[in-house]
């Protein structure tokens, strides 16, 4: 709540202060020549709001990695995950996929999204009014499943336009999923997020869901609260500016 | 006469020709541990299909389903003058792609999609007489997997065969699937087309109820996806 606030006063107080500025500088000037600046076209900013709400029954959702871009995507089905995605899936690390080189504007949620919130999230990029959004986030409770949005194209969404989509769980294929003491980073284990060690089949795929004890696996830390299914997320996008 | 007739032979032509249309077909398989017999892909008349969920499964269908084998299903395109893709005889691996070419006559207007998944005892992925579009353009569709409710799933080693118990084990199967597993079940409650509850399976290679993996051979549907580009 104390962080909105201030994000809500810094976007007040700064045409303030930028008004200031230039006025300063127009009395600075007063008794030289006038010189036209140079002609530097204001950039053009588009911006969004990506709201994230959680469906599943008991898996938070890491904090949300929020991504334009315009080349690539994030992972690819059939394929070995990025070792930046795979921070993100076994331990909801979104720092590496922020820090990605195909990233031109990144956000990140502010805190884990727990199953029936909602978080938004905004994001705006200069001069890119047809950017790829990329969102991504853990389900925490799992070895290394994860959800989102792969290089969708905004192009088509004009100011005050909105879109939302669901969104499938997918499998980052870099950890097996064990379900065992010590393998999940969520509140169900508190074990180990990111390991460098790929034993699992190092492909993407979608999920195969949970087992669970109740199906069995005895040494799963899971029960079927934790089960989850498709979709596990909505995703809206509005196009504010 | 003779040239108004002409004009409306024309216009019969062109109108057909519109019908008609030349397809790109790539399938993929979104699993993380299943695999898909051989696909029938086919263009046939709208009134036709191969399988209508809530009914029973034609004997043509449970053969796909139970066994993989889709020579029944394509005699039925066939005797209806559907158009069929070439089939490929692998297996599809999971998170793996196969792309078909289909030319499609002008009275074929939906098409459909059949295979079974492995390792299972009569689950496929289907599409069900989908309208091919008139408008040219690139569609995503996202298929699940259905029990043909022909075979009780007791999720062990057994026979392709139609109405014989147990899965089919091919090759790339056999080191994957377990062994000595003491049956899920040996009833099949509901006997007519319904999306597949999934597989049980269980942690034990050798013993337990299951000879699937409970682990990998699982998923959630969606566990395919059908990008059809009409040209």
């Amino acid at each position: 709540m104390t962080n909105l606030k201030l994000t809500h006063y810094k976007k007040q107080l700064l045409p303030l202060s930028a008004l200031f500025m230039l006025s300063a500088c127009g009395s600075d000037n007063n008794d030289t020549t006038e010189v036209p600046p140079a002609e530097d076209p204001a950039p053009v900013i588009s911006s969004y709001e990506i709201t994230v709400t959680n469906l599943s029954h008991a898996q938070p959702l890491s904090p949300v990695a929020v991504v334009l871009h315009s080349t690539g995507q994030f992972w690819t089905i059939g394929e070995s995950a990025s070792e930046e995605l795979e921070y993100l899936a076994e331990g909801g690390d979104n720092s590496f996929i922020l820090g990605h080189s195909m990233v031109e504007s990144g956000e990140s949620g502010a805190a884990p999204i727990a199953p029936g919130a909602s978080e938004t999230i905004s994001i705006s990029i200069e001069d890119n009014d047809m950017p790829l959004l990329s969102v991504i986030t853990m389900l925490v409770n799992t070895n290394d499943a994860f959800t989102g949005l792969n290089a969708h194209n905004l192009a088509e969404l004009a100011p005050g336009d909105s879109w939302s989509t669901t969104a499938h769980v997918y499998d980052s294929g870099t950890e097996k999923n064990s379900e065992a003491s010590g393998t999940i980073p969520g509140p169900v284990d508190g074990g180990t997020g990111f390991d460098a060690l790929r034993d699992d089949v190092d492909f993407v795929s979608m999920h195969p869901g949970i087992v669970a004890t109740e199906d069995g696996l005895t040494s799963s830390v899971l029960n079927k609260v934790h089960a989850f299914d498709n979709p596990v997320a909505k995703i809206s996008v509005s196009r504010t500016e | 006469m003779k040239l108004r007739n002409l004009i409306l032979s024309t216009a019969l032509l062109s109108g057909a020709a519109a019908n008609a249309a030349e397809l790109n077909i790539e399938f993929q398989n979104l699993t993380q541990g299943i695999y898909f017999t051989p696909i029938l892909v086919a263009a046939h008349p709208a009134e036709s299909s191969l399988f209508e969920t809530g009914e029973s499964a034609s004997d043509e269908l449970q053969m796909m389903a139970e066994g993989g084998d889709i020579s029944g299903l394509a005699n039925i395109i066939a005797g209806v003058n559907g158009n069929a893709a070439e089939v490929q005889a692998e297996l599809t691996a999971p998170g793996m792609s196969r792309s078909f070419a289909l030319s499609t006559d002008a009275n074929n207007t939906v098409l459909s999609l059949t295979s079974m998944l492995l390792p299972t005892n009569d689950a496929f992925v289907g599409l069900d007489n989908w309208t091919i579009p008139t408008e040219a353009g690139t569609y995503t569709l996202y298929l699940n997997a259905y029990d043909a409710g022909t075979e009780a799933n007791d999720e062990i080693r057994g026979s392709g065969a139609p109405g014989q118990a147990g899965m089919p084990v091919p090759p790339p199967l056999e080191a994957l699937v377990g062994t000595g597993g003491s049956g899920v079940t040996a009833e099949e409650t509901n006997t007519t087309v319904h999306i597949h509850r999934g597989n049980v399976g269980d942690s034990m290679n050798d013993g337990g109820i299951s000879d699937i993996n409970s682990s990998v051979q699982r998923w959630l549907n969606p566990i395919a996806k059908l990008t059809v580009t009409v040209q």
